[in-house]
C-alpha cells in the first residue's frame, strides 16, 4: 500500500500527472470494487444469513465476493452478529490483520447498534462502530441475504469515489437512494470516507 | 509466541516443556461453528488435552428476561438457538403455559409440531452440511443448504421471517397457516426423503468422508448418559432416549414415528442419525397435516399482560440438539422473576475434551462439528 500511496502522491505533484492519476484510479477502483473478498466475521444469528448468501440461491460469488476465513486474504470484513465485550478484542485484532485497503460492513442490528441487546444487558458492545470504521450499515434482525448483496454493491459505489492519492477523492457519484427507492429503508451508506485505506 | 499465549490466557510455562505445543483455535475460526475458542495441547499432531472456552457470545438473555414481560421474552428466545429458533420459542411457551395454567387449542399444537419438525430438518441440514464442509466436501453443504432454503421458504410463508420467527406464543401460535401452505409443505415432505438418500450416498457413502468420520470421537453409551449428553449426539451412541416418545408432549402420542439409533457412537453415526431423523420428521409432518382440523390457534381469553401466580415451572422438549428445558420462576408480577435455560448444546459441548483426546487436530474439528453446538445457546 505504501508504494501505491507514494505513487499517488508523486503523480499529484507532477504536472499533468492528474490525468494519469485519474485513469489509474479508475482501474484501481474498478478492480478493487469487483473482487471484494470478504472476511465473514459471523458471530451469531446473522451468520446464518451470511452463509445463506454465499450458497446456491443467492450466489455471492457472482459479485466477486468470495468468503475467505483468513483476514490476510480479505478486503472487506462483514461483521454479522452480536459482538460481546469478550469478543470485541478478537474482532479488532482480526481487522488489524487485514491488509489495506479494507472496508467494513456492519450486518444486522446487533452490529449496527446492539439491536435487541441494546437495553438491559451488561455484556454486549452497542454497535461494532464503537471500535471499527464501518462503511456500510445493513439494518434487519437478521437482514435478508439480498440486503447483504445490496450492501456490497453500495460499497462498490463508495469505492468508486476513492483515489489512490491520500486525501483526494474522485468526483464520482455516490448514489444515495431517493426516498421512494425501496432500498432507502434497508441500507444506508456512510459517506465519511473512513474506509479509505 | 509467549507473549501472544499470555494475551490469550494460556500459561506460558506449558510452552516451555518442549514436547507439548499449545494451540489456540478460535474464537474466530471457520470450523468452530460460531465463536468458540478451543485451547488444544498437542503432542506432535495428537491432541493430549482440549478445552473449550465459551462465553464469547454471552448476551445475558436470561438476565434480560427478568426485565421483559412474558410475551416480550419470546423474541429473545429466538436468539438462543438461532439455527432452530422454533424450539426455544416452544420450550419457553410451554413453561409459561404450565406456570399460568393455559390450555392450548389443538390446532395450535398440531401447527407447533409441524413447525418444529420442519425446524429439525432445517437445523440438521445445517449440521450435516457443515460435517461435509469440515471433511472437505463442500458440495454436500450446498445440497443440504438447498433443502434448508426450502424449509425456510415455508417458514417465511407462515410468519414472514427467515430465521428469527417469534412464532410460537404463550397460548398458541401467532398466525394461522396461509392458504395453500399445506400443499406446499406436502410437496416438500414428498421430495425431501429422496434428497436425504442422495445426501447419504454423496456424503456418508463417500470413501473420504467415511475415513474422516468413522471411528472418530467415539462416545460410549454409558459416558453419554453420565455426562448428560442428549439428542442425536447421544442417539448416535445407541442411547434410546427421545423426549418426543419418552416424555411425550403435545400431540406426539398420536403420531407414529421411529427413533433412529447409531451403534458405534462416532462422528459418522451421529451424522447419519441426524440424516434419518429428517426422514422421520417428514413422516411426522405428513401425519400431523392429515390429522389437523380447523379451529382456533390461540387460547381464548388470555390477558394482554400475563401475570401468573407465584410459583415455578420447568418444561422441556426435544430440540434438534437434545433436551431443551426452560425453568421459570414467577413472583406474581408481569415479568419472570428468573428464567433459566437448560441448553443441550452446552451439555453436549462439555464432552469435547473427552472425545478429542488421542485424535489428531484435524479430527478435533470433525468432532466439534458432530456435536453440533450452537453458541447462542451454549453461552446464552
Ligand atoms: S441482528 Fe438479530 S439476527 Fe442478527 S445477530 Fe443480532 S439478534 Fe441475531
Amino acid at each position: 500500500m505504501a508504494l501505491v500511496d507514494d505513487l499517488g502522491r508523486a503523480l499529484e505533484r507532477t504536472p499533468g500527472g492528474g490525468i494519469i492519476l485519474t485513469s489509474l484510479d479508475a482501474v484501481m477502483d474498478w478492480s478493487r470494487g469487483h473482487s471484494l473478498w470478504s472476511m465473514p466475521m459471523g458471530t451469531a444469528c446473522c451468520a446464518m444469513e451470511l452463509i445463506a448468501a454465499s450458497f446456491a440461491r443467492f450466489d455471492f460469488d457472482r459479485h466477486g465476493t468470495i468468503p475467505r476465513a483468513d483476514p490476510r486474504h480479505a478486503d472487506v470484513m462483514v461483521v454479522a452478529g452480536t459482538i460481546t465485550r469478550k469478543m470485541a478484542p478478537a474482532v479488532k485484532r482480526l481487522y488489524e490483520q487485514m491488509p489495506d485497503p479494507k472496508w467494513v460492513i456492519a450486518m444486522g442490528n446487533c452490529a449496527v447498534s446492539g439491536g435487541i441487546f441494546y437495553y438491559d444487558t451488561y455484556s454486549v458492545v452497542r454497535g461494532v462502530d464503537e471500535f471499527l470504521p464501518v462503511d456500510v450499515y445493513i439494518a434487519g434482525c437478521p437482514p435478508r441475504p439480498e440486503s447483504l448483496q445490496d450492501a456490497v454493491l453500495r460499497l462498490r459505489e463508495k469505492i468508486r469515489a476513492e483515489s489512490i492519492a491520500p486525501g483526494r477523492s474522485r468526483p464520482a457519484k455516490l448514489v444515495l437512494p431517493s426516498p421512494t427507492d425501496p432500498r432507502a429503508g434497508g441500507v444506508a451508506t456512510a459517506d465519511d470516507g473512513s474506509g479509505e485505506g | 509466541m509467549t507473549g501472544q499465549a499470555e494475551a490469550c490466557g494460556v500459561d506460558a510455562h506449558l510452552l516451555q516443556t518442549g514436547d507439548e505445543l499449545v494451540v489456540n483455535i478460535g474464537p474466530s475460526h471457520p470450523s468452530t461453528h460460531g465463536v468458540c475458542r478451543v485451547i488444544v495441547h498437542l503432542d506432535g499432531e495428537i491432541v493430549t488435552h482440549a478445552e473449550p472456552v465459551i462465553g464469547h457470545l454471552h448476551r445475558g438473555i436470561e438476565k434480560m428476561a427478568e426485565n421483559r414481560t412474558y410475551l416480550q421474552v419470546v423474541p429473545l428466545t429466538d436468539r438462543l438457538d438461532y439455527v432452530g429458533s422454533m424450539y426455544a420459542n416452544w420450550a419457553y411457551c410451554r413453561a409459561v403455559e404450565r406456570l399460568a395454567g393455559i390450555r392450548v387449542p389443538e390446532r395450535a399444537e398440531y401447527i407447533r409440531v409441524v413447525m418444529c419438525e420442519l425446524q429439525r430438518i432445517a437445523s440438521h441440514m445445517m449440521s450435516i452440511g457443515s460435517t461435509g464442509a469440515d471433511t472437505g466436501a463442500t458440495s454436500a453443504f450446498i445440497y443440504a443448504f438447498n433443502q434448508r432454503e426450502q424449509v425456510v421458504d415455508l417458514f417465511e410463508a407462515v410468519c414472514g421471517a427467515r430465521l428469527t420467527y417469534n412464532y410460537v406464543r404463550p397460548g398458541g401460535v401467532s398466525f394461522d397457516l396461509p392458504d395453500g401452505w399445506i400443499e406446499q409443505c406436502r410437496a416438500f415432505t414428498r421430495s425431501h426423503p429422496s434428497a436425504m438418500v442422495e445426501i447419504d450416498k454423496l456424503l456418508f457413502g463417500n470413501v473420504i468422508a467415511r475415513q474422516r468420520l468413522k471411528g472418530i470421537g467415539v462416545l460410549p453409551a454409558e459416558e453419554a448418559i453420565a455426562r448428560g449428553v442428549t439428542g442425536p449426539a447421544a442417539r448416535g451412541s445407541g442411547v434410546d432416549w427421545d423426549l418426543r416418545r419418552d416424555d411425550s408432549y403435545s400431540v406426539y402420542p398420536r403420531v407414529d414415528f421411529e427413533i433412529p439409533l447409531g451403534e458405534n457412537g462416532d462422528a459418522y453415526d451421529r451424522g447419519r442419525v441426524r440424516l434419518w431423523e429428517c426422514v422421520e420428521s417428514c413422516r411426522i409432518i405428513d401425519q400431523a397435516l392429515a390429522q389437523i382440523e380447523e379451529g382456533p390457534i390461540k387460547a381464548e381469553g388470555l390477558p394482554r399482560l400475563l401475570a401468573p401466580r407465584p410459583g415455578e415451572a420447568y418444561d422441556h422438549i426435544e430440540s434438534a440438539r437434545g433436551s431443551l428445558g426452560v425453568y421459570l420462576v414467577s413472583d406474581g408480577s408481569v415479568r419472570p422473576y428468573r428464567m433459566h435455560v437448560r441448553s443441550p448444546a452446552f451439555q453436549n459441548l462439555s464432552v469435547l475434551g473427552y472425545l478429542a483426546e488421542g485424535h489428531t487436530l484435524s479430527d478435533l474439528v470433525v468432532i466439534l462439528g458432530s456435536l453440533d453446538p450452537v453458541f447462542g445457546e451454549v453461552d446464552r
